[in-house]
Order: C-alpha cells, then sequence, then structure tokens
C-alpha cells in the first residue's frame, strides 16, 4: 500500500462517524443488484429486494441506498449502507435494447436514463468508505470500466474487494480475475445461489472497519 | 483520393505528443477528445489519462449521448506507480466512436483493437 493511500485510509477512519458506506460497483450485468439483494436477505429482511434484476442491461438506473444493515462474520461486526450503482459503462446505444423486445421510445427512454444512472454512480464514488467491486467471472475481466474504477478507487485511498461473481456458472473462470489483479483482494462468489457470500462478510468486515 | 466515395471509407487519426497534452487542463484534454471522437475520428495520446481523467470522460460522454452520438470506446494502459507508490505514471490512451472501434484484446501492455467506417 502507498504511503499516500495508507494516510487517506487513516484519516477517512478517524473521520467516520456513522454507519461504514458502501458501495456496489462494476460493468452492466455483472450481478450488482443480485448481490445488494443477498446482502440485504442475509441480515435485514429475507423478502425485501433493493432492486429488480433483469437481463436486459441497465436495468439499475438510479443509485439505491439501504441503510442499516448489521453485517456479523466470526464474531466480528460492521454496520453498513449498502448502495447499489447503476453499472459503468463507455457506450449506451438505445438501439441494443431494441433487441430485447423494447420499442423504440422505450428503449431511448432506457437509454437516457441509463447515461443518467452513469453520471449518479460516478458522483455516489466522493461519499463512499468502501467498495464492492463486482466482476463476470464468465467474462474477461481486464475491460477499461474495471481499470478506471480501480485506478479511481486507488487515487481515492477507499478501500475495495473485487467481488469474483457467478461461479455457480460452468464457465466461470475466478482464477482470470486474480490473475489480473494480483494486487487486490478477490473474493469468488454466487450471489443468486449464497455460495462463498461467508468468506465475502469477513473480509469487507476486515477491510472496512 | 480519387472520389467522393473513397473520402467516405478513410477514417483519421489524431496521434498527440505528451508534450501537447502537458500543456492543456484535464477539462481542455476532455474536451479536445470528445470533440474529436464526435467527428468520427480515432484520438491517439502519447502520454495518456489519469485514471481520474478518464473517468471524467466518461462522466463528460454520457451527458452528450444522443441518438447520433452513442458513446465512446476507451482502451488504455494502466498506470505505472513509482517509489512508495508516490508518483503515478500515465501511457498510452486511445478513444473513438463507439460505433466505429472495438477492443478485442487487452492486457496490461497490449491493446488490440479493430476500426471499421460505419
Amino acid at each position: 500500500m502507498g504511503l499516500r493511500k495508507g494516510l487517506l485510509l487513516l484519516l477517512r477512519r478517524i473521520l467516520r462517524r456513522r454507519n461504514t458506506k458502501i458501495g456496489i460497483y462494476g460493468a452492466p450485468n455483472a450481478g450488482k443488484t443480485t448481490l445488494a439483494n443477498r446482502i440485504i436477505h442475509d441480515f435485514l429482511d429475507n423478502t425485501e429486494d433493493i432492486g429488480v434484476v433483469s437481463e436486459i442491461p441497465h436495468e439499475t438506473r438510479r443509485a439505491f441506498r439501504k441503510e442499516g444493515i448489521l453485517i456479523t462474520a466470526k464474531g466480528a461486526k460492521l454496520r453498513v449502507d449498502i448502495v447499489d450503482t447503476p453499472g459503468l459503462a463507455t457506450k449506451i446505444d438505445f438501439h441494443d435494447f431494441l433487441a430485447y423486445g423494447l420499442s423504440e421510445e422505450e428503449a431511448k427512454k432506457r437509454a437516457k436514463e441509463a447515461t443518467e444512472g452513469v453520471i449518479e454512480a460516478i458522483k455516489w464514488l466522493d461519499d463512499l468508505d468502501g467498495v464492492l467491486l463486482v466482476m463476470d467471472a464468465t467474462e474477461d475481466p481486464y475491460t477499461q470500466a474495471n481499470i478506471v474504477i480501480i485506478g479511481n478507487l486507488e487515487a481515492r485511498g477507499i478501500p475495495f474487494i473485487i467481488v469474483a461473481n457467478k461461479v455457480d456458472l460452468k464457465n466461470a473462470a475466478p482464477a482470470r480475475i486474480k490473475n489480473a489483479f494480483p494486487q487486490h483482494v478477490v473474493v469468488p462468489v454466487s450471489a443468486l445461489k449464497g455460495d462463498n457470500m461467508e468468506k465475502l462478510y469477513e473480509e469487507m468486515a476486515r477491510r472496512f472497519r | 483520393m480519387s472520389g467522393g466515395g473513397e473520402e467516405e471509407k478513410d477514417i483519421k487519426l489524431d496521434l498527440i505528443s505528451e508534450d501537447r497534452m502537458a500543456s492543456m487542463t484535464s477539462m481542455e484534454k476532455i474536451r479536445f477528445i470528445l470533440d474529436g471522437v464526435k467527428l468520427g475520428n480515432i484520438v491517439v495520446l502519447e502520454g495518456g489519462l489519469t485514471p481520474e481523467e478518464q473517468m471524467k470522460l466518461i462522466e463528460m460522454t454520457m451527458s452528450e449521448i444522443d441518438e447520433d452520438f452513442a458513446g465512446i470506446e476507451i482502451g488504455s494502459y494502466p498506470v505505472k506507480r513509482g517509489f512508495l507508490g508516490l508518483r503515478r505514471r500515465t501511457r498510452l490512451t486511445i478513444v473513438g466512436p463507439a460505433n466505429m472501434m472495438k477492443t478485442i484484446k487487452k492486457d496490461k501492455d497490449l491493446i488490440r483493437a479493430i476500426i471499421s467506417r460505419v
């Protein structure tokens, strides 16, 4: 850890007087909302969802915060606010949504809202104490979106965990994510099935306290 | 080129030296890149953009997306860090219109992209 990053982290912890705000970031369809829902189901309410999960990209077009979730793992406790953010993208073409059966008007509206959602996700970085960066373990992790997010988290001294999601799928390769970002903590999970979530909660309690 | 039809197939590259970029503020760089990309150019920056500048570029791109401009494709090498992580050195960044440029392979020292005229 660099000296500057360490000092920023220390200062952030000293000044914190409230719940730890954890943002969930990643590319569209990485499973961010599924992860947010899983955390809420495990520690708050098994019937409540923070957002709707869909195969259509950019389903989450607004950031949603769920406050006061007490995460416990092996005796450690961490009270957090979870912020589910829209997927970070560099391009949004309304034509892509037509393939999912949306009308042209609906597709244009969705594209417009999605662009606003990306801006909102970027703005949220100013107010976070930690980040779960979700990557789809079946996809190539070395994308520009992931590189830009990691670069900005490092520059701001925000601690983060890379969540290698969708390990329940046959073609998942979490080792590829570990190889791409060997200097960072990577926890393989299936947010959908709940696999290895205990390990993620332990890591969150360790790194975000 | 011999005719108008041929010219339409041309792809313009802006290769910007590190010295040229050093004289610009972050906002000037981003405006310069976006203006070029919206004209259909591929912009290659020798010195690259910092992660913060890239995030700002994404933010500004989002605010300018419309029916004619679907956004950008961007590729860059990760920054290199110096002693104690105090000094960062940015490296090459390439930016193009999303409907013309597609990154097909990328690792920490290689960017391979296909560029095609729409």
